[in-house]
């Protein structure tokens, strides 16, 4: 007679257990799926806000140079080509270093200097993007335009103070145009890209170490029994392994350059014309929309929302492509 | 045969020098900016930056800022920490090898770098203009929407150490546990949380870290107030914008305080990732 309530009872224990078990599960479920609804979220909320825009301009609004408040006409080309020029630059300064950076702390540095030096630059990666844009407004770019930018125009321009084109401008096609400016103060595309590569050096760099550290110890003194200096061991046979993920770590930088607002709004000069000079100032969609979304009505806050829409869009496959490439490594290890 | 080795010393040695020069580079440049900060910062540092507020411009403070980033800061956590330690735990406990379980786990990481300015863009959408059309106009920008703006950024953070540490649990745990007939939320929220908090806090702290520099979501969605606030659903002002905005401001004595305040926000994150660095020495990457 006694068995059967006791019997019973760890039925109900297990039912209710199963129970709060499924509650549980579908609780931290919907908490995942939020993730994947703030990414959606993100893209259809922007794509919504330029409806009008992207209504009223069409596939025109992508290569159209205008950005008239006054004709109520605006193009995404200026914003669009100064996105892709300062983050262009910043890869094409970054990358090298922060190889250079990577190989250093894997291979060259002795070993007890390894970890200080690599928190240190891990230590840059951690600074707030907004105190790169002040160093970049109140200390880089006044030193740029004192003692950079004047001799890029004299030595690379075709419109150096004393008339003549430089021997460079002379013989080189484009590089005359791409150094010759009238504008007299330090924001511009090229030194908005410099400080992008600046920002970018301690992502890239951290990425291509850890990657770096995951090739087989066998294999490097392998090729160094064999009679390979250093740099042939990292040419030859660290970067052959790790050729993905390296990649992957770039475009990592890239996405991070794309969509950054505070460090490169203070020295891109905010100007929303095109002009082949990389000493003129220019406008990345970041920095147009950080400066003009207050602001704006109507059409023009349309606008800036289908230029948001497109800087998502890029960003995301920039980064799709850097996590696939990053992954390719990580399977071959078998993680 | 001497003059390929020669060769291959020369290239060996040029790029031993070209790749210390590339870090020596690298800790130039940031010994340049911490030392601006840090010379520029303490310059301007006066008791009246903590005790006046914005609205006294020149002889005025960054009391309300201070004080509305905190309680932004606070509301990003608030929200980001259940929401990404529970979605963590199920990446990590529930669909380890499931596809939609590989999914997220993929998005979540393109979401950590995704533009912060489009996270505010899109608060602004969810939260600033409803509330703006159900008050008419009484609450529209909001320290709660920067507090969700912030917490989009902090989530991705939090969702990937809280599911990286989760899987450095044993799993003898998780069988000595199931063998006693312990139900699976039991264990789950009992014991592997348990055992894996001190990484999760480590993750808690770096995702503040990387919100409290933020500025770029804050602009659209607290917008800014001169004045003291403590209402969440009034405009606020955040240390980052005010900063932005006095240094773009043309006077001197703004560009002093925008300093200061960068003074102020850098030591906060910097002292902030190395707290965290103490609290799980595990090597933690920032990509």
């Amino acid at each position: 007679m006694s068995a059967i309530p006791a019997l019973v009872a760890p039925e109900q224990r297990a039912t209710r257990d199963a129970h709060h078990d499924r509650l549980f599960a579908g609780l931290l479920k919907a908490c995942a799926l939020l993730v994947l609804a703030a990414l959606l979220g993100a893209a259809f909320a922007t794509l919504w806000g330029g409806r009008e825009a992207f209504h009223t301009f069409g596939w025109h609004f992508l290569v159209n140079p205008a950005w008239d408040p006054g004709n109520q006409d605006y193009g995404a080309l200026v914003p669009v080509i100064g996105t892709l020029a300062t983050s262009f630059i910043a890869l094409l300064m970054a990358v090298p270093v922060s190889f250079g950076i990577a190989l250093y702390l894997s291979e060259v540095a002795p070993r007890w200097l390894r970890t200080p030096v690599a928190a240190a630059i891990e230590l840059l990666a951690g600074v707030p993007s907004i105190i790169y844009g002040m160093w970049g407004l109140f200390i880089f770019a006044p030193f740029f335009a004192e003692h950079i930018k004047p001799w890029l125009t004299n030595y690379l321009g075709n419109k150096p103070d004393d008339g003549h084109p430089s021997w460079v401008a002379a013989h080189v096609p484009f590089v005359g145009k791409l150094f010759a400016s009238d504008y007299p103060f330090g924001a511009s595309i090229l030194t908005a890209g410099i400080v992008l590569a600046v920002m970018i050096i301690p992502f890239i760099s951290s990425v291509m170490r850890e990657v770096f550290q995951t090739v087989p110890t066998r294999l490097k003194e392998s090729a160094y029994a064999l009679g390979s200096s250093t740099w042939e061991v990292a040419w030859d046979i660290v970067l052959p392994y790790t050729r993905s993920a390296v990649i992957g770590g770039i475009f990592l930088g890239l996405g991070r350059a794309l969509g950054e607002t505070m460090a490169v709004t203070f020295v891109l000069g905010n100007a929303m014309e095109l002009s082949a000079s990389l000493l003129d100032p220019g406008a990345s969609i970041a920095s147009t929309i950080a400066n003009q979304f207050s602001e704006a009505v109507g059409l023009q806050k349309s606008a800036l929302m289908a230029l948001a829409f497109l800087l998502f869009v890029v960003t995301f496959f920039v980064l799709l492509i850097a996590r696939l490439m990053l992954r390719r490594l990580a399977s071959r290890e078998g993680r | 045969m001497d003059t390929l080795y020669l060769r291959r010393r020369l290239a060996n040695a040029l790029a031993l020098i070209l790749s210390s020069a590339a870090t020596l580079l690298g800790l130039a440049f940031l010994a340049w900016i911490l030392w601006a900060t840090l010379r520029q910062g303490i310059a301007a540092l006066d008791l009246k930056l903590f005790t006046r507020i914005t609205a006294d411009g020149e002889q005025g403070g960054l009391a309300n800022a201070m004080v509305g980033s905190l309680i932004i800061n606070l509301i990003g956590i608030a929200i980001a920490t259940p929401i990404g330690v529970l979605a963590g735990t199920w990446l990590a406990e529930y669909a380890r090898r499931t596809r939609l379980g590989e999914t997220i786990r993929f998005l979540n990481d393109i979401l950590l770098s995704a533009p912060s300015i489009v996270m505010g863009l899109f608060v602004y959408t969810i939260i600033v203009l409803p509330s703006t059309a159900l008050t008419h106009g009484n609450t529209s920008f909001s320290g709660f929407a920067g507090g969700v703006a912030l917490a989009l950024i902090a989530l991705p953070v939090i969702v990937r150490t809280t599911d990286e540490m989760l899987r450095l649990v044993p799993s003898t745990l998780r069988e000595a546990a199931l063998s006693l007939g312990v139900p699976q939320w039991k264990l789950t929220s009992q014991i592997l949380l348990r055992a894996a908090r001190s990484g999760i806090v480590t993750g808690v702290l770096l995702a503040l870290a990387r919100i409290s520099g933020e500025t770029a979501p804050l602009l659209f969605t607290a917008f800014g107030n001169n004045f003291m606030t403590l209402d969440p659903l009034d405009k606020m002002s955040s240390l980052p914008q005010v900063i932005y905005q006095y240094a773009n401001d043309p006077g001197e004595a703004m560009h002093a305080m925008a300093w200061a305040g960068a003074f102020v926000v850098t030591l906060f994150v910097l002292l902030l990732s190395l707290a965290s660095r103490l609290l799980f020495a595990r090597k933690v990457s920032h990509d």
